[in-house]
């Protein structure tokens, strides 16, 4: 089914410009279907906080500045009532506060005293270093499993499932300490401290790939032996295709697919962990933010954590989309 | 950690019906219920462990050798000997007791947690499963659940849990509501697919056309067999839930500190992570055991369910 000889869908015939206009048009639709998406996850998960502040018993202005035992000044707590229009009555708030956002003001932090958007900006790149590493290093150990199984490995069963348990049960804060234990103390291999440098990334971006590659191993290798023993590869076979041929271009195309579906559920590990690794490793980067910012209670900090987490899952969540299209051309002909 | 998004993934069971179906295959969590090819041995492992659990759990006192909070100054950060098989704390307090009596607190939020997903994923699943076969406005209710947990999807693992945390301030009651917030979404997913699909089904039917009170069949007929499955589950969740709640401890938004729970014990063992490894290895050891044994458990269950 994925054979190009099969699915001429690629090089589709009379690609005339009637057709590529056809094509643009669909393109901009998706786009567009894709960014009201967005929008409105944005503006329900801001709705979301806002009435959750309003719901929890108490003065808002002080839960904005940290909650009953935060001790805020006078003046602060009259700054965040003008700030956040909280005399104002309940609709006028909402409309200030989504006008706000509107125009990408996240508000300030009260317990950095900066502007959480710059925060935001200043402590991205480290995160998302450390998430796309793992993620690729996810990726490349979970298809190495599913090679690994159909190329006859027969302790290839075993590793996945055993990985996939530890990945369902072993805490990422626990394969952190352990890691630091094992190479930082006991064999003075790598750092303790992460830093942006190749050895300093080695144990955070572990801790975060391994939990990751034991679910996506699992699928994947499912996924491959189920390709590689249907009736497709077996007429890829017929045509004289060789095997290492029908792995690489079908049994690893198949592995992908469930690998990509699962993007979302993979971004909300790597968040999470993040929170954690780069607590641990004493990082600089989001997670580590958050979880300060979760502490003192910050809620203008931790929305706009939770907003651009957000903001990612639908990035994400788009691009797995688009890669599920070009990777499985039966989504394309429809 | 690995996030009970990877519980309620609703994989083996049929998906709902139209776009849903894509949108659910391509948000849930991965499809753990794919048999792990293992025997019976597994199983018998991880219910002794359980066993072991649950024992420590309702009778603390009768394993410990010590009392968990029984300080000795002299005799801190021992390493594990005879006299302490686990070695002692910071304080003296003998690890080997600690971990026994955490497992009660431990075991005692995770289920609560469960407990409270379970409860929220009902009150979101039942009207969705129920709306999606109906009417307009059923099929509108179905619609704007579904969007409301696509909403609360976009905030995946521990991230609504920390945001609801630092909404109502750290502590033991906020992290188990925290906790079931998050594995929430997943159940309600589930939930929704299987009162979907039941509620279409001959038997249902049947209660209809027997003239049955509404009453009647959703609690005799739809709940009972639309829970059986979401139980199963539950049983893998109740890992993930002490899994969560041991990390929420660790970052110090949970139990506060003198208590034996596992999370605090091991948020007090990475300070001293350098000089005493016991204090990081042994309760971290528990809270895998009981991920690790509930994992295979609800695995297991969930095979014989199949009927495989």
């Amino acid at each position: 089914m994925t054979s190009k000889r099969t699915t001429p869908v690629r090089g589709r015939p009379g690609a005339g410009p009637g057709s590529r206009r056809r094509v643009v048009s669909a393109a901009l639709r998706w786009l567009a279907l894709k960014l009201a998406g967005a929008a409105f996850v944005l503006w329900a998960v801001a709705t979301l906080i806002f009435v959750g502040i309003r719901l929890i018993p108490g003065d808002p202005a002080e839960a904005i500045l940290g909650g009953p035992g935060s001790q805020a000044s006078a003046e602060a707590l009259a700054a965040a009532r003008a700030e956040h229009g909280l005399d104002l009555p309940l609709t006028a708030q909402y409309a200030m506060q989504l006008e706000r956002l509107a125009q990408g003001d996240l508000g300030q932090s009260y317990s950095l005293r900066v502007p959480v958007a710059e925060l935001l900006a200043e402590q991205l790149p480290g995160t998302l270093l450390l998430a796309a590493l793992a993620w690729a290093l996810a990726w490349l150990l979970a298809l190495g499993l599913a090679l690994w199984s159909t190329l006859g490995g027969r302790g290839a069963a075993l590793v996945a499932s055993g990985l996939e348990i530890a990945a369902a049960a072993v805490p990422h804060f626990w394969l952190a300490s352990l890691l630091v234990l094992l190479f930082s103390n006991a064999l003075a291999w790598l750092p303790p401290v992460s830093t942006n440098t190749p050895a300093g990334l080695v144990l955070p971006v572990t801790t975060l790939a391994l939990p990751l590659a034991g679910f996506l191993g699992q699928v994947m290798r499912e996924s491959m032996l189920t390709a590689i023993s249907s009736p497709f590869a077996l007429s890829a076979r017929a045509r004289g295709e060789r095997e290492a041929g029908v792995l690489l271009r079908h049994g690893l195309r198949h592995a992908a697919l469930p690998g990509i579906g699962l993007s979302g559920w993979a971004l909300g590990s790597l968040v999470s962990g993040a929170v954690v690794v780069e607590t641990i490793f004493a990082r600089p980067g989001l997670g580590r933010t958050l979880l300060g910012a979760v502490t003192l209670r910050d809620v203008p900090l931790v929305t706009g954590v939770a907003l651009a987490s957000a903001a990612a899952y639908v990035v994400v969540m788009a691009a797995a989309d688009l890669a599920e299209r070009i990777a499985d051309p039966r989504l394309r002909a429809a | 950690m690995s996030g009970p998004g990877s519980v309620p993934r609703g994989a083996g069971l049929p998906t709902g019906p139209r776009r849903s179906a894509r949108l659910g295959a391509a948000a849930a969590g991965p499809p753990g219920l794919v048999a792990g090819g293992a025997g019976r041995l597994p199983a018998l492992i991880a219910g002794a462990v359980a066993a072991v659990v649950v024992a420590a759990a309702l009778a603390p006192g009768w394993l410990a050798p010590f009392d968990p909070l029984a300080i000795d100054p002299s005799a801190a950060f021992q390493a594990p000997s005879p006299a302490h098989w686990l070695g002692t704390d910071e304080s003296g307090r003998d690890l080997l007791s600690r971990v026994i009596h955490g497992a009660r607190d431990s075991l005692l939020i995770g289920a609560a947690a469960t407990g409270v997903g379970l409860a929220l994923a009902l009150l979101l699943g039942v009207p969705a499963g129920l709306g999606a076969g109906g009417g307009r406005a059923g099929r509108w209710l179905d619609f704007g659940i579904g969007r409301v947990l696509e909403v609360l999807f976009a905030l995946p693992g521990l991230l609504l849990a920390l945001v609801f945390i630092a909404l109502a301030g750290p502590g033991v009651a906020t992290s188990v509501v925290a906790v079931g917030l998050g594995t929430a979404p997943g159940y309600a997913r589930l939930i929704r697919t299987q009162v979907a699909v039941l509620r279409s089904s001959p038997m249902i039917e049947a209660a209809v056309v027997l003239g049955r009170p509404r009453g009647t069949i959703l609690w005799r007929h739809l709940l009972p067999n639309a829970l059986a499955p979401v139980l199963v589950l539950a049983t893998l969740g109740l890992g993930q839930a002490v899994v969560w709640a041991s990390a929420l401890s660790f970052l110090g938004l949970g139990a506060p500190p003198p208590a034996p729970e596992w999370g605090s014990m091991l948020s007090a063992g990475r300070t001293y992570l350098g000089i005493a490894w016991w204090m990081t290895v042994f309760p971290g050891l528990a809270v895998v055991a009981v991920a690790a044994s509930s994992t295979v458990l609800g695995r297991a269950l969930s095979r014989r369910a199949a009927g495989l």
